[in-house]
């Protein structure tokens, strides 16, 4: 069986900058396998603006920063495997693929990261009633038919969510000569970022909806309209507010699922709100020599941060290979429920920590606070916290030294 | 006047209060930078915005382009005809410009991926 130091998985954003961090780091066998064509995962696709402002201080498209990391995976000569799919990973490190030319074959990694990245939640997790004609796309499938085949989905679109892919599909149809009627959002707020609401809807003149959903689909063989509803504070549909809107496209972004299926098969505990794998302040998994950065560990608001959190990961794989450690602890995080979660969700080792968290809701005049029992270890006031953007704070070894656990709580007036 | 706007200049979409008067800017608050700044100005006096999009190669595949500074936002459906009614060859590489001074606005059309 072949034998390699670090195997990665996944080209993408994440993997790329894992690869480049662990070979700066000292560990130069290294082989990224993925199963696209290209290196660079679903930036290819998201050919828009607004990447790369803290990684590089200047605003770069998705290839285009896809293209910054290739250039330092080729300067490197890291080697890596295009159109080729991981099949297993075993809790021992064997890791079993495949590809055209060399048909199944296994390496045996001393460690593995996983940069697998994220999916797209289906309309068949939304159990929206009506018909199933065709014309009914996630927000990344219509994305990449317009971006990378130059295809126009369709003419008069609905988007159902408010996530940043819809945002930025709404602006993207637009621009290309559709008609986009409503993107209906079934909470109070979007879980997309202000600029995209104001760049993306605002500037088309493009109405979000708040608390609306679809309700039913209409069409036989194409989408013919789809029936939208007010919903009550409980998310119901209020049946008096029905309103058809005719309509050729409907276009869901409703949300991204980390792609752990692998992950599993590693015997990796995964965290029930993140569905990404539970990991210490290394981006390490239960599993030892095991690693998880990017989307397959919780999706980010941004690549940027992506980069940083798989440079984490790199770099701690290499310490591992190495044997070098911190002085070792063992404290578990948690949360108040106004605090979803937090990533990691255990600190090992005694040096400084950055812990990323989300909320729940929207809250204004918040103040973060951890602790240990009854002492506060740490406090933060914020103006305005809210799910769609993710918080960090850095925490240092003589806050947490003795602490046995951390709560993170969020205190709102 | 006031003006309640959210800046796009980065992920933060601060938002910016601008008071106007006689059509100029008077002050403008809630901005944490001097992009955001620029921004309030550019935004009540004439709207800017960066263009992204795909341009057809002659083998019938797209290539992701965008303008390399922004331009009138006024212009965007004249500058996407433009970009739509437009062929290259191939290869092209990562900033070669594709179409030069998009409709005297000064911004390049330049590729951002390299295809062969």
């Amino acid at each position: 069986m072949k034998q390699i130091d670090l195997v990665i998985v996944g080209g993408g954003p994440a993997g790329m900058s894992a690869a480049v961090a662990a070979y700066d780091s000292g560990v130069k066998s290294i082989l990224i396998l993925e199963r696209d064509a290209h290196l660079g995962g679903i930036l290819q696709q998201c050919i828009h603006n607004g990447f790369g402002l803290h990684r590089f201080g200047e605003e770069l498209t998705g290839p285009e920063y896809a293209w910054r990391y290739e250039q330092q995976v080729l300067e490197r000569n890291i080697p890596y495997l295009l159109n080729t799919m991981v099949l297993d990973i075993s809790p021992e490190k064997v890791v079993t693929a495949t590809n055209s030319e060399e048909g199944v074959f296994q390496i045996q990694a001393k460690a593995v990261i996983l940069a697998m990245g994220c999916r797209e939640r289906s309309k068949g997790a939304l159990n929206i009633a009506g018909t199933r004609p065709s014309g009914i796309f996630s927000a990344g499938t219509a994305q990449k038919y317009v971006n990378l085949k130059g295809y126009m989905p369709g003419k008069n679109v609905v988007i159902l969510g408010s996530g940043d892919i819809g945002l930025i599909m709404a602006r993207r149809m637009t621009l290309e000569g559709a008609k986009v009627h409503a993107v209906c959002e079934l909470m109070p707020y979007s879980g997309g970022l202000a600029r995209n609401i104001e760049q993306c809807l605002n500037d088309f003149g493009i109405p979000l909806r708040l608390s609306h959903t679809v309700v039913e689909i209409h069409g036989k063989e194409r989408l013919e309209g789809v029936t939208i509803a007010k919903v009550d504070e409980n998310r119901r549909p209020i049946p008096e507010t029905r309103e058809y809107i005719p309509c050729d496209t409907l276009l869901l972004s409703v949300g991204l699922i980390p792609e752990n299926e692998l992950s599993k098969t590693a015997g990796v505990q995964l965290d029930r709100v993140t569905s990404g794998a539970v990991v210490d302040q290394d981006r390490q998994t239960a599993v030892e020599g095991i690693f998880a950065c990017g989307n397959v560990l919780h999706v980010h608001d941004l690549v940027d941060y992506v980069s940083e959190e798989a440079e984490i990961a790199g770099k701690s794989a290499v310490a591992y290979i190495q044997g070098l450690t911190a002085e070792r602890t063992d404290i578990p995080l948690t949360t108040d429920g106004k605090i979803r979660y937090t990533v990691p969700q255990r600190i090992t080792q005694k040096k400084d920590v950055t812990v990323f968290f989300r909320v729940a809701d929207v809250y204004r005049n918040v103040t973060i606070r951890v602790s240990d029992g009854d002492r506060v270890i740490y406090s933060k006031k914020k103006l305005k916290v809210a799910p769609g953007e993710m918080e960090s704070i850095t925490l240092r070894p003589d806050q947490f030294a003795d602490a046995k656990a951390l709560s993170f709580a969020l205190e709102v007036k | 006047m006031v003006r309640e706007l959210t800046c796009i200049v980065c992920p933060k979409g601060c938002q910016l209060r601008v008071e106007l008067e006689d059509g100029a800017v008077k002050s403008v608050t809630g901005h944490t930078c001097p992009r955001g700044l620029q921004y309030a100005n550019d935004e009540c006096i004439h709207p800017m915005r960066t263009v992204t999009s795909t341009v057809r190669a002659t083998d019938g595949r797209v290539v992701p382009v965008k303008t390399d500074r922004t331009i009138p936002k006024e212009t965007m459906f004249a500058c996407m005809k433009l970009i739509n009614a437009t062929v290259i060859e191939l290869p092209v590489s990562v900033g070669q410009i594709l179409l030069p001074d998009l409709l005297g606005t000064g911004a390049n059309l330049v590729a951002t991926a390299n295809m062969e």
